[in-house]
Formats: C-alpha cells, structure tokens, sequence
C-alpha cells in the first residue's frame, strides 16, 4: 500500500503547476456572472485548451489528453492550489460532456465536444422549473414533435450562467400522455435561437449567477437530441449523465481552501483561541479525508463515480460550508464588508457561494435518503 | 500508487471477520466477567493462529513483519467485533516498542527476544503505561505482561490498582516500576513510534466499532416496526444514519495514510497519525449516539450489544492522545506552532 506518485505523474504535476504559475491571472478575474467576468473566463478556457489542459480527461480526439483519474485528481490539485480562475463552461465539462461520450452519437461528440473545450460555446444546465426542483419527474415543459425536430415550450428556472451562456441542455416532456420520469427526452437547444428569453435572477450575493429561461417553440432539430427520445430520464439518471461527487468538486478545490484556512488562521487568530483553532484543524482534517478518500477510489475502482456520488456530494458541500463559516469567524467585525479587498475579501464571497452547495447538484437531504435506502437497505 | 486494499489483505479481513463471528468474540467480554475464561483462552489461540499477534513483530523475532495497514486490518476486526482485552497495546504498541528497542541495542535484550517471541505466538498478552499520555496499563488482570515507560526509562511494572471501565470487561490500573529494563535516549525513540502505532491501531478499532454499529442499527431500523410501519422508513432514521455513513466511509482512509507514513517513516507520520485519530473518534461518537437512538430503550440496556459497543467507543476515544492533543499536533504540523503561539520541534505522541 502507498500514496506515491510515479515519475509520469509527477512530470504531469509540474507541468500542470509550471504552466499555471506562468498564465494564471495576478488579479482576479472579475465576477464570472458579469458580462465582462464571462468574457474574460471564456478567453481563459481558451488558453487553458491551447494548452490541452482544458479537458485532460476527455479523449485527445476532442481535445484531452486520455488522463486517468488520478491525472485528473493531479490535475485538479494544481489548477487549485494555484488559484485558477472559476471554470465557466463547468455545467457542460461536467454533465453534458461526461452524457455525450457515454451516451451520444459519434456525430454529436465531434460537433459539440471541441467548440466546448475551447469555451466558444459555453453551456447551462436547464433542469428545473418551478414546479420541479428536488422532484425533476415533475417537469411540464414540452417538447412537441415537428418536422425534422421538436419545439420546445415551457419555463426552466435556476439555470446556472444562462445570462451569458450561448447553450442549454435538459429534460422536455415529448409524451404528454406519459407521467413522471417517463416519455422524457433529452434536448440541446441554442440560447440566442428564437422563442428563447433570458431572464436572469439576482442572487442574495447580489450576482445574476442564475436565470429563468422561457421557450416559445423553440426548434431543435434531431441531431440535438441525446439518446432516444422519450428515454430522457435514463439517459440523465445514468452515472454518467448524474455524477454529482467527486467529478463535480474534487478534492484539489478544498485542499486550497483549507490552505488558505490555515494561513488566514496563522494572520489572524488568536493562538488562545482553541476553539477556532479546532475548527481550523477539523476543515484540514476533512479536506485531507476528501482528498484520500479519491485516491482511494481511483485505486479501487479504476474511477471517480458510482454508488459514491452522492456520499461525497453532502461531504464536501457541507465542509466547503465549514471552512467558510470558519474564515468568517476568523475575520471578526470585517467579515460582513462585501467591498472586503484581497485574499480576506474572498471569504464572504466563497461563504455565498458555498451556501448553495447543499442545494445544487441534488439537495444533501434528497442525497441522504439515497445513501440511507440504496446503501443502507433502509425501506421507502 | 496502490492506495487500496490487495486482495490478499480483503481475504485476511474476511477470514478474520469470520473466525471471530464463529467464535462469538463479541459476547467474549461477558463470558469473561461471569468467570467463564475458558472460552476466552480459547478465542485468544483462535486469533493468534490467525497470525494477528505476529504481525507487528518482525521476522527476525519470529512475526510476520507485515505492513502496519495489515495491523489496521486486524484492529478494525477486533474493533467491529467488540473483542475486549489491550488490543492496541498487545498488537500494535508493545511489539513495536520492544523490537525497536532490541534493535537500537548493540547486545540486544535477551528478555526482550523472548517476550517479542511470546507476542508473535500469541502465549504472551502485554499492556502498557506510558504517563501521561496512556497514565493507567489497561487490562492488567488479563495478560502476562505488564510494562512502564516514564523519564525515558523502560520497566516491568505491577499494578497498584484495578479500576472499572465503563466499557464492562475493561480495567485500569495506575503502575509501578519494578525491574528496570533499558534506560536511555533509545527508549524514548522507541516509545515515541510505539505510541503512534497506538494510536492508529487504537483508531483503526473505533472505525471498526463504528462500523459494527452502523450495520446493527441499520438492520434494526429495517425490522423494528412502530405505527404501521419500520422505523427505518422515516426520514429522521435515514438521514441520520446516512451522516454516519458519510463520515465513516470519509474517516476510512485516514488511518491507512498514517500507516503508510510511519512505515516509511515519514516526517508527516504525526500529522497523520493524529488526523486519524481524531476523525476516528468523531464518527465511533457520532455512530454510538446514533446507534442508541434509533434502538431506543432497549439499546440502553446492559444485554442488548449497543451497549458492547457503545462502553467500548466511550473508553477508547480519550485513549492514546485527547481530541485536544492531537488537534494540537495537527495545527504544529500545519503551522510549525503550537497553539499557544510557541514554535515547536517535532511533538511526538511520547
């Protein structure tokens, strides 16, 4: 048994670490959910992809580098650790990506991958609606059968970046006679088309990080339907299409954090202080946990999803809430500046963002009752 | 890297899980409080062949010299299955602190040999004091061995007393030195790796507690049935459980990487070591609170096995090393500072 990194490894994590050190912005980029923020994190993923480190785990055909989780996770902990900018095309990288390459045609992987690596098209998610949030089988958006295609009518609601995003995927009644997660289809459709309103919601960080989207028969031919139609449920159920663990957040991220913990802690706190210095120790702890825990699933099971997905999804949402809450305190009376400059700054607005954690991506109580009735056999 | 469980380490856990549910080890606690030791002894020749009790103790006087992930292995085993008795001293501490002490010797220690020999065949079970980190020898009144490590001096030692546990077949005992064995800087090198050790073992024991009780409540939670319906269907039941799950499948890991780390030898060893214990400690706590919960009443009583596990949890998690003192570790390692804002120089356990 051992955690050791092997000479291509390492090779790979200087790399990493070298081009991030040379091209990693002296300022931060402004705000990913402002016009000019996006822009900016756009031309950044461009400059990632010129350096094939936009994608490493995709295929080299689209633009990857074949890497192994484990190159992943490397990855990950360099991009991190050397404060890489917010990655805009996440919800695509992440969930449509991972769809396609287990569940679209070889047409669809060579016209939408590449576009999606260098950030010219980048992607929301359109999953919810008013009416369905935890219970996505409640969706009422249609999509009715039309000429070579579907028109997509209805409202989706809380899509992350659709305020400057130039796509969207996700879940349209095709079958109005079906109910539930049945007769679904599962559809790309174009931002800026016609019949599509953007409408884009202030969060309670005073950001539009998220929007409505309003579809008046929208046309999306065949060629941007994901699987077969009306089998929409299972294709974004499946591993693939529903990871929402480690793949999502990797460990890297938290590490960084809990990094930066331990120095606020060494500038800031109070040596006496043990309770907040227990609190500093327990984030380290848990990153450490996080980080362990993926070499030990890549080591296992050759890969980073499974039955696992929604164990770490509550860890490190509910620790990336920790390790805020934690600076917060650390910071005393200037904590609630949102104006706050430099690396202290960046704790309120990290604390906002991590207050969604245990809601995106499934809620951490729908979560816990997957983990109770699929891993512990508890009854429904 | 190779950070996972071979197959050969996944056969040696399942065939200890078993021998010891054959055995009935968890309910070898009461046999031996109602005066019943045979089955005791027996049980305890039982683990030996396992080549549980050799497996810390190198080759050269007569163990196995496995790997200490192998040693885990075998303390969550014996944590998930309540086994009583100075599990983290016997097979872990004791064996690493005298083959290491043998070894710094030029002439080596003839007593030393012979006792190293008994570990690994399992005749001999050893405790240890090691004020103040371990200030009472656990289990005096069940082994052949009694030693104390104090002012870096090593010593055979009898008890002064014999206190009650909370855990029920469990006992401590202030000692006293009464044959000195070796003295000088080698003890303390000795005691400070031997205390580490420990400390995983120790952790490796309350993840398998942990465990064992998660998988016992869940059962309970699927059968127990109250308004028409079981228990386990409720939403409080399940989330509840599901944060155990969460933090003891997290907590995994921990102890492993502190294995690696002191069997390479690694400066990072107390840092890991202390992150595993703390961990460990939190989630047997949080699954003992869980566990007795969702049981109810009759988890509160002394026949029902909550309790096995539960007592056992509540005396292990203050043993090798505080909550605090490890914390404390854990921000040196981090900070080069203790928490009192002093510079420190390699804290060791000892």
């Amino acid at each position: 048994m051992n955690l050791d990194f092997d000479p291509p490894l390492q090779q790979f994590r200087a790399e990493v670490a070298g081009w991030m050190a040379e091209h990693v912005p002296a300022a931060p980029l402004p705000s990913v959910d402002t016009a000019e923020g996006f822009a900016q994190h756009r031309e950044w993923e461009a400059k990632l992809a010129e350096a094939r480190l936009a994608v490493v785990s995709w295929p080299a055909e689209y633009g990857g580098r074949d890497a192994s989780p484990l190159e992943w996770l490397v990855f990950e902990e360099e991009y991190y650790a050397a404060d890489g900018p917010v990655r805009v095309g996440q919800n695509g990288l992440f969930v449509l990506a991972p769809t396609l390459l287990a569940h679209g045609t070889d047409e669809q992987r060579a016209r939408i991958l590449p576009p999606m690596a260098r950030a010219d098209e980048v992607w929301a998610q359109a999953w919810s609606e008013p009416g369905a949030g935890s219970d996505l089988a409640a969706i009422r958006s249609r999509a009715a059968r039309t000429d070579g295609g579907w028109l997509l009518s209805g409202q989706k609601t809380w899509c992350s970046r659709a305020a400057f995003a130039d796509r969207a995927f996700g879940l349209f009644r095709s079958d109005p006679a079906a109910e539930r997660h049945h007769g679904l289809t599962y559809l790309m459709f174009d931002l800026r088309g016609d019949g599509v309103t953007v409408r884009p919601i202030a969060q309670l960080d005073g950001e539009p990080g998220f929007a409505e989207i309003f579809l008046d028969e929208v046309f999306v031919p065949d060629a941007d339907v994901i699987g077969e139609p009306g089998n929409g449920w299972q294709v974004a159920m499946s591993s693939a299409g529903h990871e929402r663990g480690l793949p999502l957040r990797s460990p890297g991220r938290f590490m960084a954090t809990a990094a930066r913990l331990v120095d606020l802690w060494q500038r800031r706190g109070d040596p006496a202080d043990t309770q907040l210095a227990g609190r500093v120790v327990d984030a380290w702890i848990s990153a450490r946990a996080y980080q362990l825990q993926g070499y030990r699933l890549v080591c296992r099971d050759g890969a980073l999803s499974g039955p696992q997905s929604s164990l770490t999804k509550v860890f490190w949402s509910e620790l990336d809430l920790a390790m805020h809450e934690t600076a917060l305190d650390l910071l005393g009376a200037r904590a609630e500046l949102l104006d706050e400059p430099g690396e202290d700054g960046r704790w309120l607005s990290g604390y906002l963002f991590a207050l969604a954690g245990p809601i995106y991506a499934g809620t951490n109580e729908i979560q816990r009752t997957i983990l109770a009735e699929r891993i512990l056999g508890l009854p429904r | 890297m190779q950070f996972t469980l071979s197959a050969e380490q996944r056969q040696f856990s399942a065939s200890l899980h078993l021998m010891l549910t054959a055995a009935d080890a968890t309910h070898s606690g009461r046999r031996w409080l109602a005066g019943d030791r045979e089955p005791c002894r027996v049980l305890s020749r039982t683990i030996a062949e396992t080549g549980v009790t050799a497996l810390a103790i190198p080759a050269e006087f007569g163990g196995l010299g496995a790997h200490p992930a192998d040693v885990l292995l075998a303390c969550q085993e014996l944590g998930h299955h309540a086994m009583f008795g100075p599990v983290a001293e016997s097979v872990a501490a004791v064996p690493t602190l005298l083959a290491a002490l043998t070894r710094a010797r030029p002439g080596r220690i003839d007593r030393i040999e012979e006792w190293l020999a008994g570990l690994a065949s399992g005749q001999l079970i050893a405790t240890l004091a090691a004020p103040p980190l371990l200030p009472f020898a656990a289990d005096v009144d069940k082994v052949g061995l009694v030693l104390l490590a104090e002012h870096g001096s090593l010593w055979v030692a009898e008890p002064r007393g014999l206190h009650r546990s909370v855990s029920p077949a469990r006992t401590l005992s202030e000692v006293t030195g009464r044959q000195l064995i070796a003295d000088g800087p080698e003890v303390g090198r000795a005691l400070a790796t031997a205390l580490e050790f420990g400390a995983i073992a120790c952790s490796a024991q309350l993840l398998g507690a942990a465990s064992a009780l998660l998988e016992t409540t869940a059962r309970h939670a699927r059968q127990r049935t109250q308004f028409g319906r079981p228990i386990g269907s409720f939403q409080a039941v399940k989330h509840r459980l599901a944060d155990v799950l969460i933090q003891l499948e997290l907590a995994r890991p921990l102890p492993f990487a502190a294995a690696i780390a002191l069997a390479d030898e690694s400066a990072d060893a107390p840092r890991d070591v202390s992150a595993a214990k703390v961990a460990s400690a939190r989630v047997a706590n949080l699954a003992a609170r869980a566990a007795l919960q969702v049981h109810g009443a009759i988890g509160y009583t002394a026949e029902h096995d909550v309790s096995q596990w539960l007592t056992l949890i509540r005396a292990l998690i203050p043993a090798w090393g505080s909550e605090a003192m490890h914390k404390a570790r854990v921000l040196a390692a981090l900070t080069g500072q203790s928490v009192g804002g002093q510079p420190v120089q390699g804290q060791s356990c000892g």
